[in-house]
């Protein structure tokens, strides 16, 4: 039965966001902007530019996560569904989760689909892009469980965007060294194979805890 | 002294009177631990042979940093006591630790700098240390901008907790992750830890002064969570019955 709220739950973000294309493309194209405004300001130098490629994508897809980082419990607190979701007889944790997983499939996997086209204009061989697109299908979701937390705790409070990068960016830092770290290490022959192992290590226990902590920064908002 | 009934000083109109009577005795101490610290820092301890006079801002840096680390685990401490037994006093102690903690880590980060350009020949270099200490500066003020923004004390009180608490699980994952890619971009340029052994008399100066520290920051913690309480309990009978708040 809680399997089936997951489900529902999951269902009606994903369509939520699919209706309200706008907002879901506005992160992406921020994204591809970010991606395409660092060589202008670099110089077209391959060689440079090859080396930076792996740090400026994963920095635009932290940036791009956050924009769309604070309307993941926004619509939902203001018109009362979170109260409903905290009242209901299935945890609000679980339901939490399947927010969070729809939350990375609208904001998430747009971005790990696009990075190697993005990669292409940095001129990363097969191989880096490969990696890169492996580590952000790693680390991604990681960006989306943290963040959410911060979402939760900013939830209806004066300048909360702001706020909300202020909190959360520090913590994104591990993904961001190891998933941008991964390229560069297959790059220099030593094989991405430990980044993924670490990326993973971040992504179960963060799976685990972070719905936890997001349930209860949502009931603190909510009281 | 045996039996001393903490949950009696959970309350914070109790507290406030042990705070009052407490501050002024960390305060003296402070005094006297700084004096002391630095006579030997600045006046005992003998020039060091590779870095001349320049290695005395240890005396000031070292403690600060130690300090910006141990107030965000007092932080932590009181954010899950806040948590678990839902005590006001403990909201109020992480709050009145805050804006301390980023003082010293800002102040490490400061003497860093300025240690750095005689010694290493540059302001900053991006050392797993030095790294993570200006991201724990950074988690000092999203917990001040966190509590600030959210009016209402008791939910800015456990928004605070949960974010301190996070913050301190993230703490040693970011020190790590610095370390590991530090040293895949490039071999240690600077490594502190291979300084030649310290004399007995520097380490006695930097202890006075981390000592000094302590002291300066219960003191003012003490203080600060006085004002605190006095602005919470604004509402309550005791707080108009005090002999300051009525003179």
């Amino acid at each position: 039965m809680s399997g089936g709220a997951f489900m529902a739950v999951l269902r009606r973000d994903v369509l939520l966001a699919l209706r309200r294309k706008s907002e879901v493309l506005t992160a992406v194209f921020f994204f591809v902007v970010v991606a395409a405004l660092f060589p202008l300001g670099i110089g077209p130098e391959l060689n440079t530019l090859r080396l930076v490629a792996p740090g400026v994508l994963w920095v635009g897809a932290l940036l791009s996560s956050m924009l769309a980082l604070q309307r993941l419990f926004e619509a939902d607190y203001r018109d009362g569904t979170l109260e409903q979701m905290a009242l209901s007889p299935t945890p609000l944790a679980w339901l939490v989760s399947a927010k969070l997983l729809a939350h990375w499939l609208v904001s998430g996997v747009p971005l790990v689909l696009l990075a190697p086209v993005l990669g292409l204009q940095f001129d990363l061989s097969t191989d880096a892009l490969t990696t890169l697109t492996l580590a952000l299908l790693l680390g991604t979701p990681v960006l989306s469980l943290v963040g959410g937390i911060g979402a939760a705790l900013t939830l209806g409070v004066r300048g909360g965007g702001v706020l909300l990068s202020l909190l959360v960016l520090p913590l994104f830092i591990p993904v961001l060294v190891f998933g941008a770290g991964a390229v560069e290490a297959q790059a220099s022959g030593l094989g991405a194979q430990a980044h993924f192992s670490i990326l993973m290590a971040m992504l179960l226990p963060a799976a685990f805890f972070s719905p936890l902590a997001c349930a209860a920064a949502l009931r603190i908002a909510l009281e | 002294m045996k039996n001393i009934n903490w949950f009696h000083y959970a309350a914070p109109q109790t507290f406030y009177g042990l705070a009052g009577k407490a501050w002024p005795w960390f305060a003296v101490l402070a005094t006297a631990f700084m004096v002391a610290g630095l006579w030997i820092g600045f006046a005992v301890a003998p020039t060091d042979f590779q870095q001349g006079e320049g290695y005395r801002i240890i005396f000031v840096h070292v403690p600060a940093s130690w300090m910006s680390m141990v107030i965000y685990l007092a932080m932590a401490f009181w954010s899950v006591l806040g948590l678990t037994f839902n005590t006001r006093l403990s909201g109020m102690m992480t709050r009145a630790l805050a804006p301390t903690g980023a003082l010293f880590a800002f102040l490490s980060l400061w003497t860093g700098a300025l240690w750095g350009k005689p010694m290493w020949g540059a302001w900053w270099v991006w050392d797993a240390r030095l790294t993570s200490e200006l991201i724990l500066f950074f988690l000092y003020l999203g917990y001040i901008a966190l509590t600030s923004a959210i009016d209402d004390t008791r939910r800015s009180d456990r928004a605070g907790a949960l974010i301190a608490i996070v913050g301190a699980i993230n703490v040693p994952i970011i020190y790590f992750s610095v370390k590991w890619w530090n040293t895949l971009h490039q071999g240690a340029s600077v490594s502190l830890t291979q300084a030649p052994s310290m004399a007995a008399l520097m380490l006695w100066g930097m202890l006075l002064v981390a000592l000094a520290f302590w002291a300066y920051s219960i003191a003012l913690v003490l203080y600060r969570v006085r004002t605190l309480i006095l602005q919470r309990d604004s509402h309550a009978t005791w707080v108009h019955e005090l002999e300051e708040v009525t003179r």
